[in-house]
């Protein structure tokens, strides 16, 4: 009993990293209806340049926002350079871009921060609580992603600036008509989504040590996550990804084993897509034929 | 009188598809202009010319300041508010979230006050305030889409077609407020109608539009008594 309640525990844990890969990825969707293939890899390249930042001998916490500040102006910077081209060209343009930017990220990654293995520190005591069942850093990853969430939800939720940017992805024409300038909205919406992708990369980085590929896995949850939540719905995401981190760890302590977890991801993709494809929380979407 | 908004051959074009073919028409300040023609005619690509929506050529010149080759988004910063055709609700918003939106050019302390403006005009609107936007009716929707345009304190409103789809009775009520709006806030109207008679009645100028061209343009009040014109135009 005491190790199953510890499995869900630490699912939480991982799944507060899926919640936020599973917002970001719902993010750029919901503005553009594509999936950002490459927001696994943006997380890398961020976390490595918290770890850059942390051996120039900065704070953890410094280097922590520095990170989060730099992989917005990369998000922003990549939708204004390569994504703006392609706005309205057709659906495998886009795909091709996407595939082009994980590979370009992933490679650039390698090539700058080498293909090593590093150790990522974390800035939580190493030492277990309430009697065990939970690790000083699961606590604390736990608690910084629920507190990049909230702040995510206020900010859409209650600033005219995420008013204005939910309006552009819901309804480019009609916020133009108002005066919104959707074109920078939709940058500061990658801005942001790369942002929250450095927080993931940080949180995860000391449990499965940093290295280019660190996070393809965690994309592939992340994504299961959103679809389960639903891919048009914040809220569904981040539920989705709590779902999926605990469906992921039980399953893998007691059904298929550690080795095929990753296939859980797909089992639960794919039974999303043909059971039914709005996902938990998602819109229905109807098509006149 | 002086002319707020002047139009000098304007064209305009869907890809390879040209609408408008060399329009001349303007809009005086504090006045209501009505754009009539059939269905297909170029009245709401020639309001979305006017807010750089699609491609043009010609002149556009709005309080002596040229406009045709500027961004929506500034042309609705200089003082142009569009009804568009469809109404343009932000359905997945709030009613609040929507006239939030209408005064987002403007700094939050000012719009709130002119909330309370909105709800004299439109009462409903209060009644549904923290509700859906896409679960308003559609008459809702139409005072919905005038009060986020409202809100953006236009020097000149553009309406298409306030009338689609809505009872009549309903159209009664919202034009009778467009009256009361145009005298309480000094905002000049450019206003597209299939409803002929209607537009008649409410504005001052009047241009006939026939595929593309504009082929009649006088006072509304001897558009409406001429009866060549309203039996071979304008079907009443």
């Amino acid at each position: 009993m005491e190790g199953f309640i510890h499995q869900i525990i630490s699912g939480i844990a991982t799944g507060g990293i899926y919640a936020s890969v599973a917002l970001a990825l719902v993010m750029i969707y919901q503005a553009t209806h594509h999936v950002n293939f490459a927001q696994g890899e943006m997380a890398t390249f961020s976390t490595y340049i918290a770890l850059t930042l942390i051996n120039f001998g900065l704070p953890y916490w410094v280097a922590f926002v520095g990170s989060f500040a730099i992989s917005f102006v990369v998000g922003v910077i990549i939708e204004r350079l390569l994504m703006r081209p392609v706005a309205n060209a057709p659906v495998l343009t886009s795909v091709g871009v996407f595939v082009g930017l994980l590979l370009i990220v992933n490679s650039v990654t390698g090539w700058f921060f080498d293909y090593t293995i590093k150790q990522f520190p974390s800035p939580f005591p190493d030492k277990s609580l309430f009697g065990g069942f939970v690790s000083g850093h699961e606590l604390g990853s736990t608690a910084v992603t629920l507190v990049v969430l909230l702040s995510v939800y206020l900010f859409f939720r209650h600033t005219r600036l995420g008013l204005a940017m939910r309006a552009a992805a819901f309804n480019p024409v009609s916020s133009r008509l108002v005066g919104v300038r959707v074109g920078w909205m939709l940058a500061l919406g990658w801005g942001l989504a790369a942002a929250i992708g450095s927080v993931a990369g940080c949180m995860v980085a000391p449990v499965v040590f940093l290295d280019p590929n660190m996070m393809s896995g965690i994309l592939l949850y992340a994504f299961a996550g959103a679809l389960l939540g639903g891919i048009d719905s914040p809220l569904g995401a981040v539920l989705g990804g709590f779902m999926v981190g605990v469906i992921e760890n039980l399953g893998g302590a007691y059904v298929v084993g550690t080795e095929l977890k990753l296939t859980l991801a797909l089992v639960i993709i794919i039974s999303v897509l043909t059971l039914k494809p709005s996902g938990l929380m998602g819109r229905k979407v109807y098509s006149r034929v | 009188m002086t002319a707020l908004l002047e139009v000098k051959g304007l064209h305009a074009a869907y890809g390879e598809t040209k609408v408008l073919h060399g329009l001349d028409f303007a809009v005086q300040q504090g006045g209501v202009t009505a754009l009539l023609g059939a269905n297909g005619a170029g009245k709401t690509t020639t309001l979305r010319a006017l807010c750089g929506m699609v491609g043009t050529q010609g002149e556009i010149n709005l309080g002596g300041k040229r406009i045709e080759a500027m961004a929506t988004e500034d042309i609705i910063r200089l003082g142009v508010a569009h009804v568009p055709d469809g109404r343009g609700t932000f359905m997945e918003l709030t009613v609040e979230e929507n006239m939030r939106l209408g005064a987002y050019t403007r700094p939050a302390r000012e719009a709130t006050a002119d909330f309370e403006k909105m709800f004299g005009y439109f009462p409903r609107l209060k009644e549904r305030y923290r509700q859906q936007a896409g679960t308003l009716s559609g008459g809702e929707q139409q005072m919905l889409a005038i009060s986020r345009a409202l809100l953006l304190r236009p020097r000149l409103l553009l309406l298409d077609e306030p009338s689609f789809g809505l009872a009549p009775l309903i159209v009664r009520e919202i034009f009778d407020i467009m009256r009361r709006i145009r005298d309480e806030e000094g905002v000049s109207i450019l206003l597209v109608e299939q409803n002929a008679s209607l537009a008649l009645a409410f504005a001052e100028d009047a241009y006939l539009l026939e595929t593309g061209r504009i082929v009649i343009s006088g006072k509304a009040s001897d558009i409406s008594k001429d009866e060549g014109i309203r039996r071979s135009y304008l079907g009443y």
